[in-house]
């Protein structure tokens, strides 16, 4: 019977009887707070009630909040210990709402002074809750004496709370690290702990004194006996092994982590083993001892211990995929582990690590559980995956099946936009894996939910698909697209239709009937650029269609923005000149690529590449130029801009970098100097050229000032000889400057008199590939064709140096600074010749073409024919080479 | 890999979580105002996170760049949450110090009901594990200690009769659901 009512009850409400509170009425019956004598059980019950209420996410208006705070006041009166503790409480929740609230100062400052030890915790905690800087300064002896008290709780309130004023009185605090120090000694444990992270807290920027708080530990003066205090410890030396950057492997700092895997404690030795695997430049065998851990780990009965084993593992297999090979087996074994994540973990852990022929076996295994584990987890599978793909090629059609199968789950836009990342990365490095998987893409956009990756993907299949044996089958999916989307993927489609009109003659007439059908599109865009792809194609020229449709402007866009809107300030009657925008620069696709190989390899919480970062740089060095006048005035705007070239060691006295900034006629050296001497104030910073032949210094702006630890720059502008060929050269370059030796903290200057110096720099060399912009040509073969009316030279070379083709193709494609069209630049495997197609520009946009035959005997040979708008370059680039 | 290595300092925790089994909260508590910043994320957070572990017997889950550690019992479940790159046993000590002074405070009986019945002093002892996400006390004795306030107010006689009564009480209906 009893039962039976439990369970009606139960239904009810869950047990809950605190379900269905309503804001207002718990508000009114607060006021009871005001009777007096305080009736403690009620009035507890009621503050619950408040709590709870906050607890759930209920908000209170500012007015509403003081009243409460006000009421809770009055029940200071009671001694009840529990209706004070959840007084305390309650302050604290409504501290940051309510105003007035340092009213209660006095009443918690008597309660943390007083003899009832189980207040005065409490009360120092709720105390620091309410206080601002200028309350501090009252209770700074309390808080003084609260840190060295001798009970635990106390002491570990104070200091945690202190801790937390930080935040908003830092100064004052740092006048109690004496007290810190020993509380530090105290025989507690989360003493200690809370007492070193104060330490440290005040300590951390100067870093001599982290040094000594660390070796005092370390000498077993002061003894750590709390798990987390040397967990702390260990974090902070592994802060200050990697900020004492390379020569940390003989430090002692090390052998204290090292020792740390031999502590009784699992916390500690996780923590040790952690640090190591995340310290940057391990050699194997430092790493030994940390792996064999988490190798025991792997086989703990604890789900989190292996959990966190086989994540860090998973980091060590990124680095040093070959320190894992004894660990393979308990790998294994975690595979079918109860916890999914654990599972994930160890398996993209052996893809890692693991040989081809497990490949199979392993994807078999993730494939029953996928759908069960979080996005996270997912993302670092694709990755693996990705990974995988790239080294063992001929897997291509096992993993791209269950890319395939994971793109048809559920998943959110990061999750999906990885794995078309993935699959578009294995399209392009292995041709035999195209098909496919554009016939999972195609499949994927029929129901895809995210506009972005729709375009993305509807973008490459018209670059991609007209090259594919069989063009005519994808055009059903693009045209579905229009049919069926938003207006954004609509026009990506007609974009990609009109691709295939272009590179596909037989297709041709289909297409234009498809266009046709798109001009009556609802939408402006999407019906503009129907109408402009159905003219081009119209005209069935194969040289138009080339260059508006498959190569179209090859400008850089943010400066062809800044050109334009410059010339409609001050608009001219000379016609605007296309050709004076330097082409986009390819090296930003580089980066792009590079930006999300880092994020690829990254750790499971690496957020998005941040995209913006190549286009920043582009425009970067134009913006800072621009702001020197005698360089503005220059003709034309920057061409293009070299990698920096270090003139000087690393570890010198003055680390000078060179920059070379190319300009239609003119050369700026960009000269950063960094000044490293701490007692040397340098001025008038220039550098001393000898330039070769045909060169003529135009302008030397020199630096006027250059302090301790900063860098500035330094330009010497010159033109550029009217003979091509006197164009590559070394130059002599000296940095010439005024010392003045000054004060080490301050950085002020000891005399007002310097004297000269001068300290010699490497040779600065101007080659070809200075002043060429690579830029990349999406059909070579139209473009080589369209070149064939201009001049065009052709020569032999034999380059004995080099043994391979990869070597051969990567130095030529390097020396002359110009981008491999149509992936010319990966020489398939076993092959003896190779065909290597270059484009790029010239500096005044001279387009230059470059195929390069190379054949291998026992040395490369090399047949290269350019062809150039300018004869003058192309006979620079055929005596140049060689 | 960067920000892996783990910043030295005290702040571990980043939330501690109590939910019942339809995945509504009981009592929540999150430590970092950059994670979750309003109700409505948080309760979002909650639900996400009751979905992956309510079934999945597991212990450790990775979720929106948080590792969370989880218990559950009866019509419970205990979460603790700290940051993507933090020492996972050390979240678990928490979670291990949470849930047993809870289980000391309510004489083992951890159900829904019992919390509810007891939710202020399970609210102090929320309040003396965890600080603002610094980890006060992880053992569980001293948390108790500090926060079993109630038990000199019942006279002793009357507390063990309804002790024993009340798990006579749960023997009986455990006994009567297997």
């Amino acid at each position: 019977m009893a039962f039976k009512r439990d369970k009606k009850e139960e239904e009810d409400g869950g047990g809950n009887i605190f379900q269905n509170l309503e804001k207002t009425s718990v508000l009114q019956e607060a006021r009871t707070f005001n009777d007096t004598p305080v009736n403690p059980r009620k009035c507890t019950h009621i503050l619950t009630k408040i709590l709870y209420l906050l607890n759930q996410g209920e908000q209170l208006g500012s007015t509403e909040a003081t009243e409460v705070f006000f009421a809770v006041t009055k029940l200071f009166q009671s001694k009840d210990v529990v209706l004070r503790r959840m007084v305390y409480l309650g302050i604290k929740e409504l501290s940051s709402l309510a105003e007035d609230v340092i009213i209660v100062t006095s009443s918690l400052t008597k309660d943390m002074t007083g003899r009832e030890d189980l207040y005065r915790a409490a009360a120092i905690r709720a105390l620091c809750s309410i206080t601002d800087v200028t309350m501090l300064q009252s209770i700074e002896r309390y808080m003084k004496q609260a840190i060295v008290d001798r009970n635990s709780a106390v002491s570990s309130a104070a200091l945690v709370s202190s801790l937390h004023l930080t935040k908003v009185a830092g100064e004052v605090v740092k006048r109690w690290v004496n007290e810190a120090q020993e509380a530090a000694n105290s025989d507690s444990i989360m003493v200690q702990y809370h007492a070193l992270g104060v330490l440290y807290h005040i300590r951390k920027s100067d870093r001599l004194a982290v040094t000594k708080l660390v070796a005092k530990f370390k000498s077993g003066r002061m003894s750590l006996k709390s798990p987390f205090a040397i967990c702390l410890v260990i974090r902070i030396v592994s802060k200050l092994l990697e900020e004492a950057g390379g020569e940390w492997a003989e430090s002692p700092l090390f052998d204290f982590v090292e020792s740390c895997l031999r502590h009784k404690s699992e916390t500690v030795i996780y923590e040790a083993a952690h640090a190591i695997v995340n310290m940057k430049n391990t050699t194997q065998r430092e790493l030994a001892p940390a792996v064999s851990v988490l190798q025991l780990f792997c086989t703990s009965p604890k789900p989190t211990l292996r959990f966190a084993a086989v994540r860090t593992l998973n980091k060590v297999a990124m680095s040093h995929p070959a320190a894992l090979m004894a660990c393979n087996c308990d790998l294994e074994s975690l595979i079918t582990d109860s916890n999914r994540s654990i599972a994930t973990l160890a398996i993209t852990t052996l893809l890692k690590t693991g040989a081809e022929s497990s490949v199979d076996r392993l994807m078999k295994q993730i494939s029953s559980f996928v759908c069960e584990i979080s996005d996270e987890f997912k993302i670092v599978v694709v990755q693996a995956i990705r990974a995988l793909c790239l080294k063992f090629p001929r897997k291509h059609s096992v993993l791209m099946n269950f890319l395939s199968t994971m793109l048809r789950d559920e998943g959110g836009l990061e999750y999906k936009a990885s794995i078309a990342d993935t699959v578009i990365t294995i399209i392009e490095e292995n041709p035999d894996a195209k098909e496919t998987g554009l016939a999972h893409l195609c499949e994927f956009i029929e129901d895809c939910e995210h506009t972005s990756l729709a375009v993305r993907i509807l973008h490459l299949l018209g670059k991609e698909g007209p090259k594919t044996k069989q063009p005519s089958r994808y055009i059903r999916f693009i045209y579905n697209r229009v049919i069926l989307e938003k207006a954004v993927v609509r026009g990506a489609a007609v974009a990609a239709m009109a691709q295939f009109g272009a590179a596909c003659p037989d297709l041709l007439p289909n297409i234009l009937v498809l266009l046709a059908r798109c001009q009556m599109d609802s939408d402006d865009e999407v019906r503009d650029r129907a109408t402009y792809y159905h003219t081009i194609l119209q005209c069935r020229d194969t040289l138009i269609a080339n260059h508006y449709i498959i190569d179209t402007l090859q400008v850089s866009l943010p400066i062809l923005e800044k050109a334009l809107y410059q010339y409609l300030q001050n608009p001219s009657p000379i016609p605007f000149d296309l050709k004076s925008i330097p082409p986009p620069s390819a090296v930003a696709d580089d980066h792009v690529a590079a930006s999300n190989k880092i994020a690829a390899e990254g750790s499971i919480s690496s957020t998005a590449p941040k995209l913006s970062k190549p286009q920043r740089e582009e425009n970067y060095y134009a913006t800072k130029l621009n702001n020197i006048p005698e360089i503005a005035n220059l003709n034309g705007p920057l061409f293009c801009s070299s990698e920096p070239v270090q003139l000087t060691e690393s570890e010198t006295e003055y680390v000078v970098r060179c920059i070379k900034h190319c300009f239609p006629h003119h050369l700026v050296l960009q000269f950063e100097c960094l000044n490293t001497l701490n007692d040397q104030l340098l001025e008038n910073v220039w550098v001393q050229l000898e330039p070769s032949e045909g060169y003529e210094v135009v302008h030397s702006i020199p630096c006027p000032r250059l302090q301790y630890g900063e860098s500035a720059s330094t330009y010497i502008i010159l033109r550029f000889p009217d003979q091509l060929s006197a164009t590559i050269g070394n130059f002599g370059a000296t940095l010439k400057f005024v010392v003045k030796d000054c004060d080490q903290t301050t950085g002020l200057p000891d005399t007002e008199e310097g004297y000269d110096d001068e300290y010699m720099l490497e040779d600065v060399e101007v080659s070809l590939s200075d002043q060429i912009q690579k830029v990349s040509k999406a059909n070579f073969g139209a473009a080589w064709e369209e070149a064939a009316g201009y001049c065009e030279m052709e020569d032999m070379y034999s380059l004995a140096s080099m043994s391979s083709l990869e070597e051969a193709v990567a130095n030529v494609t390097a020396f002359l600074g110009m981008q491999p069209a149509e992936r010319s630049d990966k020489v398939p495997q076993g092959k003896s010749a190779h065909t290597l197609f270059l484009s790029g520009f010239f500096r005044g946009g001279q387009q230059v073409l470059v195929r390069a035959k190379l054949a291998l005997a026992d040395a490369v040979t090399m047949q290269l024919t350019v062809r150039s708008t300018d004869q003058r370059v192309a006979e620079l680039i055929t005596s140049t080479v060689g | 890999m960067e920000g892996s290595l783990l910043e030295p300092t005290l702040y571990t925790v980043k939330g501690m979580l109590i939910l019942d089994n339809d995945g509504h909260r009981i009592l929540a508590k999150y430590y970092d105002p950059a994670i979750f910043p309003t109700a409505k994320e948080q309760k979002a957070f909650e639900k996400n996170l009751f979905n992956k572990t309510h079934r999945a017997n597991a212990e450790i889950i990775m979720l929106d760049g948080l590792t969370c550690v989880y218990r559950s019992n009866v019509d419970l479940f205990f979460y603790v949450m700290g940051s993507c790159h933090e020492n996972e046993l050390i979240l678990m000590s928490v979670l291990q110090c949470l849930y047993d002074s809870i289980s000391q405070i309510l004489r083992k009986n951890v159900e829904k009901r019992v919390v509810m019945e007891n939710l202020d002093i399970v609210m102090l002892a929320m309040d003396e594990i965890c600080d603002g996400g610094i980890i006060l006390e992880a053992d569980s004795q001293s948390v108790v200690q500090r926060v079993a306030l109630r038990t000199d107010d019942i006279p002793l006689g009357e507390q063990t009769v309804a002790q024993v009564f009340q798990s006579a009480k749960e023997q009986l209906k455990w006994s009567l659901l297997k």
